[in-house]
Order: structure tokens, then sequence, then C-alpha cells
């Protein structure tokens, strides 16, 4: 195992389609929910620790070899908005895309076979990290990371935000990072063994229902 | 129940010549050039002049409308189905050049849908100058200019100038108007791009777009006959 491989996957400019999602900050600033450093920094929080944490635990339980079509109706059933089920699956497709071209594994062909039009994004995440030698604690870290760093650089695109600030929020939350992470890894572990009945379930309201809403504009600059 | 490894039509990754069942894909062509050049325009022109003796679809990249899509659907230059629309974040010179994941997707659901295809028209969203498309996602590219953003563009060059497999000077007709000076702007093309190609047209005249076309169809033909 190498960890230079976590550079390579956690980076930005990993191109597997991140760039055309803003996590709901899209529809949180036009609600007005976000407006500045302080906003993001609470709308970073509150994902971090639902939709993020999720995400990390469904990797981590990638990462570990837990079965991905399980793990994938496990991500469904914690996903209620169509819309937030149809981006994740858009992008885990193209993840398992730039992750074949990457880290060529049979295990990946297999899920790009068996999920032609996308497999839940935590998931492959899990399935990618794998590939790439890393273990569940990267795994989690990778998607925690995702979970945050995504809202913050599209907002800096949405308000025009100072990019320090927004980085500044994301270097503020990473002792969160750390303890969301070990809460992840130790519910996938727990999966690996009992099923994902063990995984995380919390879900955020507000972000469903906003993604809802924001799928239905007829202008947008964000998928999602 | 668990994935099965063993099965062997597994999705293409990249610009891989050939589907997963063998057969040769369309060959992809991109277009790009700053906001209002003519990309649009000239893709429907294309449509209309290509679509009776080839198989061809659509794909736009637009900044954060469907506009480009919608004005190929009103114009009805191709059955709907044939025409995607990529969302790209703002940024169509990311989705086209620095992350293709989207519009590989996009290019193949469509020989899925309505395939087999000869051809697939990539058109970005009006971007810059500087914006290119991968090579891993078209196999040539055309950079589309017009004569009423300046005529110094092709002079001040850019990769999109310099390096396009065919730069089109759009909108020949308002020269006169925008006191731009065509046999300049083709002096300047040529030093910039030497043996490459270059256009000049209007889409408001007789020829229209039959010079792009016959380089399309070139282009088609030398695919075919290498894949
Ligand atoms: N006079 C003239 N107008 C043209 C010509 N070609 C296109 N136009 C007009 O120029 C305008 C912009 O054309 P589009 O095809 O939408 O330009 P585009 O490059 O696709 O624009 P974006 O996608 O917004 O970057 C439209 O009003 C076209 O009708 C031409 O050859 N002559
Ligand atoms: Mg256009």
């Amino acid at each position: 195992m190498t960890k230079a491989a976590l550079l390579v996957l956690a980076d930005g400019r990993f191109p597997a389609g991140g760039h055309a999602h803003s996590g709901g900050a899209e529809a949180a600033v036009r609600a007005g929910r976000i407006t500045g450093a302080a906003d993001l920094a609470d709308f970073c929080r509150g994902r971090l620790h639902t939709a993020g944490l999720v995400a990390a635990a469904l990797a981590g339980a990638a990462a570990l070899g837990c079965d991905p079509v399980e793990l994938d109706a496990a991500a469904d059933a914690r996903t209620p908005s169509p819309a937030l089920r149809l981006a994740a699956r858009k992008l885990g497709r193209q993840l398992v895309r730039a992750a074949r071209a990457t880290w060529p594994t049979p295990e990946l062909d297999a899920l790009a076979r068996g999920f032609p039009k996308g497999a839940h994004q935590p998931v492959v995440l899990g399935l990618t990290a794998r590939a790439a030698g890393l273990g569940p604690e990267e795994a989690a870290y990778c998607a925690a990371y995702e979970s945050v760093s995504g809202p913050a650089t599209a907002t800096v695109r949405l308000l025009s935000l100072d990019p320090f600030d927004a980085t500044a929020v994301l270097a503020r939350l990473a002792p969160e990072l750390d303890q969301v992470v070990e809460r992840a890894v130790a519910a996938a572990r727990r999966a690996a063994l009992d099923g994902p009945g063990a995984l995380p379930a919390c879900s955020a309201p507000l972000l469903e229902i906003a993604a809802e809403a924001h799928a239905a504009w007829p202008v947008r600059l964000f998928a999602s | 129940m668990h994935l099965d490894h063993s099965h062997p039509a597994t999705p293409a990754v990249s610009a891989d010549a050939h589907r997963p069942d063998g057969a040769r894909r369309a060959i992809r062509i991109g277009l790009g050039g700053p906001v209002g050049s003519g990309k649009t325009a000239t893709v429907a022109a294309l449509c209309r002049a290509l679509r009776d003796e080839l198989s061809l679809a659509v794909v736009t990249n637009d900044i954060y409308t469907r506009e480009d899509a919608e004005f190929l659907l009103r114009e009805a230059v191709l059955p709907p189905e044939r025409i995607t629309a990529v969302e790209t974040g703002a940024c169509p010179h990311t989705a086209i050049r620095d992350d293709i994941s989207a519009n590989l997707e996009a290019v193949e659901d469509l020989e899925d849908a309505v395939g087999p295809l000869d051809l697939i028209l990539l058109e970005s969203g009006g971007d810059n100058l500087t914006a290119t498309f991968s090579k891993g996602l078209v196999d040539a590219q055309v950079f589309v200019i017009d004569v009423a953003g300046g005529d110094d563009i092709p002079r001040k060059g850019g990769p999109g100038v310099t390096t396009a497999d065919l730069l089109v000077v759009n909108k020949t007709d308002l020269a006169p108007y925008v006191g731009s000076d065509l046999a300049r702007m083709a002096a300047d093309a040529k030093a910039a791009r030497g043996e490459l190609p270059v256009v000049l047209q209007s889409l408001r005249g007789e020829a229209g777009v039959a010079d792009v076309a016959d380089w399309v169809r070139a282009r088609l033909a030398a695919w075919t006959a290498r894949a």
C-alpha cells in the first residue's frame, strides 16, 4: 500500500465529474442559507455529520470488501431524494471510469458491468480506494472530505467568496473530519460482520428537499 | 446478490476506437470558440447538410442553461433523442478538457440509444480563447471565431486558434459593417497555423456551411479507413 495514492484520489482535480456538482450549496445559496464564510462553515458542518458520515461509512465498508450490490441498496435506502440518488449514481459512473483507467482491477470492471448506469458514488469510492491499495480509513477520509470540499469550492464560484476564506472553513473542520471518519470506520467494520444494517442512516432533510427543488430549476450552474 | 466477475463486454474507459461489442464507434468532432461566434449555428447547419447521408448526434456543453440544446431541438435539426445536454458546473472548458467523464458518458449513451452512429458533434459552450478539447474525448476539433469579435484574434493566437484541426472564421457577411479586414485575418491565421486548414464562412451566404461539411466528410472517411 502507498499512502500517496490517497493524495491522487482525494485531489479535487481527480477527473471524476465532481466539478459540476455543488453538494447542495447552489440551492442553499439561492435560499439565503449560505451568504458568506460563516454560513458556509455551518452548512459544511451539517453536511459532514449527516450525508458525509453516511458516505464515509459506505466507502469504508466497500473498501473492506463488503458486497457492493448490498451497499448500493443500503445507499439507496439512505437517500430519500430521487434527484440525489440520480446524482450519486451519475457521479459513481464517472468515478468508476476514472478509477478503471487509474487503478485497473477485475473488481472495478465487474462493478462497471454490474451497474452500467452507475452505483452510488461512495460505494464506488470505497472500491476505488481498495483498488489503489488503500484501506477503509483512507476511503472514509476521501468521502468525508469530499462532502465538504465540494460545497466549499462551489460557493467560491456562486458567491465569488474569497477562496482563502473557503479554504479556512475546510481547515477549521479538520478535527471534526477526524471524528466523523473514526465513527464511519467503526460502523463499516460492524457492517462487514453484521451486514449493511449497521451503517449509519442520518439524513439531512433540508438537503434532500432542496435537492428536489434544485433539480427542477430551469437555469442552474451546477447539476446538483 | 453479487457481481458477476466473468462476463466479457466491459464498458469502454476512454477514447478506444471500438465499442465493447467490437464495432467501430462514431468519429467525435468538437466545436469550441468564444461566446456567440456561431458554434450552435454551425452545428445546426452541419446537421441539416449531413443528416440524410450520415447517422449523427450532438452533445452540447452549456454554461448554465440548456439553451444550445434547446435551440437545436426547436430548430428540429435532428430528432430529440439524438441531442444530449451535459451540465458543466459553469465550466465548459473543464468538462471538455480536464474532466471529460460526463461527455464520455453522453457519447456512449447516444451510441447505445440511437446507434450505430457515424458522427457525433460536441459543442462547448462559448468559453475563452484557451479552451480546447481533450484528445481523450474528440478525434478532431474545430475552433470557431467570428469577424465581429475583432480581426486581430488570429494574430493573437492561443491554443484554439493555433492548434485546432480546423479554424473557422465565421460571419464574413458582417465584415464590412464591423470594419474587419478579411484578407488580414486569413493571412494572420495562415501564419499562426502553418499547414492547418482555415475556412472563412458566412452562414447567411449561399455556400453556408459547405466547406466545413466537406472537411467533416474527409475526416470521417479517414477515420473509417483507419479504424
Ligand atoms: N450575420 C451572421 N450571423 C451569424 C452567423 N452565424 C451565426 N450567426 C448569429 O450569431 C448569433 C450567435 O450564434 P450561435 O450559433 O448561437 O453562437 P455560439 O457560438 O453557439 O454561442 P454560445 O454557445 O453562446 O457561445 C446568432 O444570432 C446567430 O444567428 C453568420 O455567419 N452571419
Ligand atoms: Mg452555442
